[in-house]
């Protein structure tokens, strides 16, 4: 049982739920960074909660079966083809031995999730097969000619009889960080409805925010440790929302956090598209 | 103890605040002997995060541990190091000694590993003199080699990866400092001792 790459796209990675409990050593989290989709991809397939997925980013990837093998493409809007026809996204489908199998362009968002029934059988390293882009710990990214070993299906997948995937609105919610006291007076209530340009160089491991700048007291903080979803405040005043490959420990103050409930959204958000802040 | 503070971040973490990266240090050490619950524990410049926790848990813990009970000494690990770094003469000039006492100091200072970060494997090391600090270069290099040995403000520090950086470098070691297969991955986690010598 095994998948081979044949395109993996501008940037391709395996991902599970992460590797927590190493931060401390300078171990960034990593894991599938649009957690929601992941997990519905390997709902339709019958896997397991840790499973690994394939995430993608912006340009699809192509890859060939070796035996027949059931998999389900969620995430990223994106056109599925399996020898040339189109099969649906959302669905658990079942390819023949030796099939290329084409995860498309996103249309809308950023990464598309592939889940095979078995999981993707990678070594772990420190515990987990999600790969860490900021220092690389974990399976290196997928790259042309790579042929993954999957594991054996448990048992039949029964999938969900429906699946109802809401469009996003472009709104991410706020709640005060541990250095709210660092805003300028008047700046928290500036945010509320405040849009924003999602920058170019936005990442795995933060989300780079373009608009007006947020004031706010001059200075660095000694180093201290950060969660996903912390907003980090430069003296640039614009705004990084830190995801899952985010270093463990920084020095610009975290002025907020995005609910917990908006990191999906995140991850779909591509440069260039704008986002509202909601502070309420 | 002194003043500590309980800053939540969010619902499930917050940031305790301590008096400096030896508190820090001891405080995580201590959090994790007396098993407290948590994803991830990380200790810094002065403070501690714990996150995956209910912050009230840990403000109810925090009694238990004063900062006088210092962490029991790490294991001490000696790092061979060939003192031929490109800023060792811009150490020497802002000490205003020779290289040869820069060496000197160097290798006959216990430095303790007080918290990971930057990269993995990288740690903070401490120990150097209050007067010995020195600042990070003005334009950061594009590449600092794996092994480097490197020093700003009062931290020692030693690049397990080639990676941007600011510190002034004074020489490599071949010491493997960070291995994923390891049970240890870091070669110094906080609370190891460290000691340097000129080969």
């Amino acid at each position: 049982m095994s998948v081979e790459v044949l395109d993996p796209g501008p940037l391709s990675t395996l991902q599970d739920l992460g590797r927590p409990g190493w931060a401390h050593l300078g171990v960034a989290r990593a894991g599938a960074l649009d957690r929601g989709a992941a997990a519905l991809a390997r709902r339709l397939v019958g896997g397991a909660v840790d499973d690994a997925v394939v995430e993608t980013t912006l340009g699809g990837i192509v890859l060939r079966t070796g035996r027949a093998a059931t998999l389900a493409v969620t995430g990223a809007a994106c056109e599925v083809r399996v020898d040339g026809h189109a099969v649906g996204h959302g669905t658990p489908v079942t390819v023949p031995a030796g099939a290329v199998v084409i995860i498309g362009p996103a249309r809308t968002g950023v990464r598309s999730y592939v889940a095979f029934a078995g999981g993707i059988a990678a070594e772990p390293v420190l515990g987990s097969r999600a790969t860490d882009t900021l220092a690389w710990v974990g399976p290196p990214r997928l790259a042309a000619g790579q042929v993954l070993a999957l594991g054996r299906p448990g048992q039949w997948p029964e999938p969900p009889a429906a699946v109802v995937v809401r469009p996003r609105e472009p709104v991410m919610r706020l709640r005060p960080g541990p250095r709210a006291d660092w805003l300028a007076e008047g700046a928290w209530a500036a945010l509320d409805g405040t849009r924003y340009a999602v920058a170019p160089d936005s990442d795995r491991i933060g989300l780079r925010l373009d608009g007006p700048r947020v004031e706010r007291r001059a200075g660095e903080l000694p180093s201290e440790g950060m969660v996903i979803g912390a907003v980090q405040l430069p003296p640039s005043g614009q705004p990084v929302v830190f995801l899952a490959d985010h270093p463990p420990t920084g020095g610009y103050p975290v002025v907020a956090l995005v609910a917990d409930d908006d990191l999906d959204l995140c991850a779909q958000l591509r440069p260039g598209d704008r986002v509202v802040l909601r502070t309420g | 103890m002194g003043a500590m503070r309980v800053v939540p971040v969010g619902e499930r973490a917050c940031l305790v605040e301590v008096r400096d990266a030896v508190a820090a240090a001891s405080l995580a050490v201590w959090a994790r002997s007396a098993g407290l619950a948590a994803d991830d524990i990380v200790p810094a410049a002065a403070t501690v995060l714990f996150d995956g926790v209910d912050p009230a848990d840990v403000a109810a813990a925090l009694p238990g541990w004063t900062a006088g009970s210092a962490a029991p000494p790490g294991p001490v690990v000696r790092v061979p190091v060939t003192y031929d770094g490109p800023d060792l003469e811009r150490v020497a000039e802002h000490w205003r000694c020779q290289v040869g006492d820069v060496v000197d100091l160097h290798t006959s200072t216990e430095f303790t590993a007080l918290f990971c970060g930057f990269a993995p494997g990288f740690s903070y090391l401490a120990g150097l003199p209050a007067d010995r600090t020195v600042p990070r270069l003005a334009t950061p290099r594009s590449r600092v080699a794996p092994g480097s040995v490197a020093l700003a403000d009062g931290w020692c520090g030693i690049y397990p990866t080639a990676s941007p950086g600011g510190w002034l470098v004074i020489g490599t070691t071949d010491a493997p400092l960070w291995d994923a297969d390891r049970e240890t991955p870091a070669l110094l986690p906080p609370g190891t001792r460290v000691r340097f010598e000129a080969c």
